[in-house]
């Protein structure tokens, strides 16, 4: 483990990195016990890469997107870790400063448009108090501001005067985009912004997410799509249980999987043009509070060894690949 | 999933009523807490003969006298022991309430069952007199109600009867609305259950812990409503001990300081609707854990 | 805003069923049930021929349709009848001395009560699982169970009879009425500037109001809890902090949300409102229309005990009115 933060340290040594998360543990304490929802994660993101954050629901991947953001409520708590993001640890910030980062340096899109704007306030005047949160102009310089943020996302400008439930959901997401870009931060992290829309927004979505990146940003865009992550993104990272079991360049990552885990998601992916025979991965999802043993992905693992029932597999570099299994030691 | 949780509902209905014995259950102990209120005050309207140190309605002390050894509540402007009233008191109010919760129950709960299940020009009709009534104020109904039929225990009963029919409409007909479209109702349906075996088989049982809860509740309002009728002449005459009734007659001795003729009836007035309210703001809890977290 | 007015006016429209409905309401319950209205009111002991003449004054000799189809035509025409004692005033006047001061009575209970009920419900939603939040919750129960005349005595005996601060009955002190424009006490001294008479109206206002705001306080209470903790746990709260909006900002905005269902709550609350301020008013020897109510029940007089119900009805009728509108200007959904 330690071996495994030090290399990636080492290799990242030196690069342009907006991001640095370093060993973060996010906890939710429930009555039944505690669920270790991230669990010990280290990752990186570069200035302008597009990174896909991938697995199942219940992975962590949106807690861990909640977690740069602090947005995690109790019963939920960071219990440990560092989150550097351009050189400053924002787990040591204070509230206000933190709040100051929200918004302002990262954005963040969120899963459902139809309940993530307020139904009571036209989408000019959430824009307009966003962006006056964080700078001192004056209202109408604002609203001008705010329609040309929803040019920029393909929405007329005139619709500043309408309200959230006069907008369809693809409408909806756009205006939310516009709301996380509206102060140009440097790093925008989308967390499923897709899940609840149909196929033809989906990827009208997903283009203004490049043209963002194609604009300077970096971005994490946390899906349990394998296929459109593979296709949007420049590297992805696998989550399994609270863990980053696999991470990689896309290509790469899709052409060669190691993870078991890793085949057994790209197996269970429809490929129209290929017309292969698609599998389900057998089992499910582990309980959290009471995690399997050693590797917790074993259980459902086709390749499990004796080992991996008894002892948590270490984060193996192999050729620019990081991959959290026992098959690669 | 869905459809097995749904069929479960009317197996385990059975639990969801005593769920309130469950230790951890949210709730419980404001629902224990009215219960006790209740019971202690329903002990004392059964026992009243037993337990009151004088008779309510004959001379027992100086008039006017504070509270002290022998008259442990003082007297009142008769010299009739307050304490003896207060205890019996308590009948008049019990038997009207709950003969009235039952009337009211008995009209507004099968209206409602079929104006929701069947739906249709009937319901639209039931539906806007119900609510007519629901929004007009409920006490000044109920004067009016006494008013025409006079002054008695009887007439009390039927005003405020009327008064909380559209309570009961009104829930029995949201639930049966909800409870029709859903999965179990559909298979038994699908299964050839008639209307009358859908009603008192599946829909009927679905709707008991939330008739319970609103039982309470309006029960609770009934006190107050029943009170103020008292206190207004509407039900009882003198001599006859009834809280409301005596806290109006305690009224013209409260400038001159005999603050105890009116301060022990009008409490229990409110201990005993504190009583079916704790258990029925209790009972919604426990029927419907994580709404209040 | 075209469709605001056109929502106004649907809206508006369909009052008229819901009046219709209550004034047949109110001929059932005065006439059709069973017993004979007059002679209960007027008891046994009158010779027959007085209870003929009474019955004909109130138009109750007719059969009993051609009564309704009258009743409705006057009413509608804003004829209430004329009063069965002293001097036969119309009904309508006599109610029009009363109302006003009903009005002022419950204009400061209700926002005594929301101002109460929103304050405790939100310490209680933002503390939430504190012991604030289960102390404003029990708050809450005991406010609800109060018994408004008992509630109201109380206070007279501490503040009135032992503090000896402040008046325990009648609207403002005699000789300092102010000159008569709408009526309301407060108000017109407001607008004649005549301070005494506001200072003594305010005061005579206090205990009453207090009374009415606390007891309907609860109801608020409790569903101003229950309505901010589901808004706050609602997305746009979260993407309202995500964008590095201020705690203050949000909790307004959480408020104004979690203030939608409570607006549904007024109407109703209005007319438990109506029908605690009858108590309040007995308690305090307050003269408006729950004292001519009972007043007039007392005196046998049948038209002034019907018009004022019918007043009753109209009242909640328009409140339920002006509530819907209000929700249409705060919630855009409704309005377009």
């Amino acid at each position: 483990m330690m071996v495994a933060i030090a290399e990636i340290a080492e290799r990242t040594e030196g690069n342009d990195n907006v991001l640095k998360i370093r060993n973060l543990s996010t906890h939710y304490f429930s009555r039944r016990g505690v669920l270790k929802a991230v669990d010990r994660v280290s990752m990186d993101l570069k200035k302008q890469e597009f990174v896909g954050i991938v697995g199942e629901s219940g992975c962590g991947k949106s807690t861990l997107a909640f977690s740069i953001m602090r947005l995690i409520q109790p019963p939920g708590k960071i219990v440990e870790g560092e989150i550097l993001f351009n050189g400053k640890d924002l787990l040591k910030l204070k509230d206000e400063e933190m709040r100051k980062v929200r918004g302002k340096e990262i954005g963040m899109v969120f899963q459902d448009p139809m309940t993530s704007l307020d139904p009571l306030e036209k989408i000019g005047d959430q824009i307009v108090e966003t962006i006056q949160m964080h700078e001192d102009i004056g209202k109408n310089e604002a609203l001008e501001k705010a329609m040309k943020l929803l040019e920029s996302v393909g929405l007329p400008g005139d619709r500043v005067n309408y309200y959230p439930h006069q907008l369809s959901g693809g409408q909806r997401q756009r205006v939310m985009i516009a709301l996380a870009i509206a102060l140009n931060p440097t790093l925008l992290i989308a967390d499923e912004p897709t899940t609840a829309l149909d196929v033809i927004v989906q990827e009208k979505i997903m283009e203004i997410l490049q043209n963002m990146k194609e604009e300077g940003r970096s971005i994490i865009l946390i899906t349990h799509d394998f296929s459109l992550a593979a296709e949007k993104s420049d590297r992805i990272v696998i989550m399994y249980a609270g863990w980053i079991v696999e991470m990689g360049d896309s290509s790469k990552l899709v052409k060669e999987p190691m993870h078991p885990y890793t085949e057994g998601l790209l197996e269970s992916v429809p490929d129209i043009w290929l017309q292969k025979k698609i599998k389900t991965m057998p089992g499910f999802p582990p309980d959290l509070i009471n995690p399997p043993s050693g590797c917790k992905f074993h259980p459902r693992c086709p390749h499990a060894m004796e080992v991996c029932k008894r002892e948590e597999p270490p984060l193996i570099g192999v050729n620019e690949r990081l991959v959290k299994c026992w098959l690669y030691k | 999933m869905k459809g097995i949780g749904d069929t479960m509902e009317v197996k385990n209905l059975a639990t969801r009523i005593f769920r309130p014995i469950i230790p951890e259950a949210e709730g419980r102990n404001m629902v224990i807490a009215g219960l006790i209120i209740v019971i202690v005050i329903l002990l004392m309207a059964i026992l009243a003969d037993l337990i009151a140190p004088y008779n309510p309605t004959k001379l027992a002390g100086r008039p006017l006298s504070p509270p002290s050894l022998e008259n442990p509540m003082g007297t009142d402007n008769l010299g009739r022991d307050i304490l003896s009233r207060v205890i019996h008191g308590s009948r008049i109010v019990l038997v009207v309430v709950f003969s009235a919760a039952i009337v009211s129950m008995s009209i507004g709960v099968p209206i409602g069952l079929i104006s929701g299940y069947f739906g249709g020009k009937l319901d639209r009709a039931i539906s806007m007199i119900m609510d007519s009534m629901y929004a007009f104020p409920s006490l000044i109904l109920a004067i009016a109600i006494a008013a025409v039929l006079g002054p008695s225990v009887v007439n009390a009963v039927v005003a405020i009867s009327v008064v909380y029919v559209p309570t009961y409409f009104r829930m029995v007909r949201g639930q049966t609305l909800s409870l029709k479209s859903r999965l179990f109702v559909e298979a038994a349906r699908a299964a050839g259950a008639g209307n009358t075996r859908i009603m008192s088989r599946y829909i009927f049982p679905n709707l008991v812990t939330t008739a319970i809860v609103v039982f309470s509740l309006s029960i609770a309002d009934a006190i107050l409503t029943e009170a103020g009728l008292s206190f207004l002449g509407f039900i009882v005459t003198a001599p006859t001990p009834d809280w409301g009734f005596d806290l109006s007659s305690g009224r013209p001795y409260l400038p001159s300081g005999y603050w105890w003729m009116i301060t022990f009836p009008g409490f229990m007035v409110m201990l005993l609707a504190l009583g079916f309210a704790l258990i029925g703001e209790g009972l919604s809890e426990v029927y419907a854990p994580g709404r209040e977290r | 805003m075209a469709s605001l007015k056109a929502y106004i006016a649907t809206r508006a429209l369909l009052v008229i069923p819901t009046v219709i409905i209550l004034l047949t309401l109110v001929f059932f319950i005065l006439r059709i049930l069973p017993g004979d209205p007059i002679a209960s009111m007027v008891g046994q002991k009158v010779p027959p021929e007085v209870l003929e003449r009474l019955r004909e004054e109130a138009g109750l000799n007719k059969p009993i349709f051609v009564q309704y189809f009258e009743y409705l035509f006057n009413i509608l025409h804003g004829d209430f009848g004329r009063s069965m004692i002293w001097g036969k005033r119309p009904v309508i006047a006599e109610i029009m001395d009363r109302f006003p001061a009903t009005l002022e009575l419950t204009i400061f209970g209700f926002i005594l009560s929301v101002l109460i009920g929103v304050f405790t419900g939100s310490i209680a939603a933002f503390k939430r699982n504190s012991k604030l939040d289960a102390s404003m919750r029990i708050y809450s129960i005991i406010a609800y169970s109060l018994f408004i005349p008992w509630f109201g005595m109380v206070l007279q005996m501490i503040f009135g009879v032992y503090l000896k601060i402040l008046p325990i009955a009648g609207r403002i002190a005699p000789g300092v009425e102010p000159e008569r424009i709408t009526t309301l006490y407060v108000l017109d001294s407001i607008l004649t500037l005549n301070f005494d008479a506001l200072s003594s109206s305010l005061i005579h206002l206090f205990l009453p109001s207090l009374t009415l705001g606390i007891v309907l306080s609860g109801a608020y209470t409790r569903l101003v809890r229950n309505n901010l903790i589901d808004v706050l746990s609602q997305d746009y709260i979260t993407a309202y902090k995500a964008r590095g909006v201020k705690d203050r900002k949000i909790a307004l905005h959480a408020m104004k949300n979690a203030f939608i269902p409570v607006i549904t709550l007024m109407g109703l609350q209005f007319a438990i409102l109506l029908a605690g301020a009858v108590l309040t008013e007995t308690t305090f020897s307050w003269p408006g229309m729950g004292t001519f109510l009972l007043e007039r029940i007392q005196y046998r007089d049948y038209n002034s005990v019907q018009g004022a119900i019918v007043f009753y009805a109209l009242f909640v009728a328009l409140i339920s009115l002006v509530v819907d509108i209000i929700y249409a200007l705060i919630d855009p959904r409704v309005r377009y």
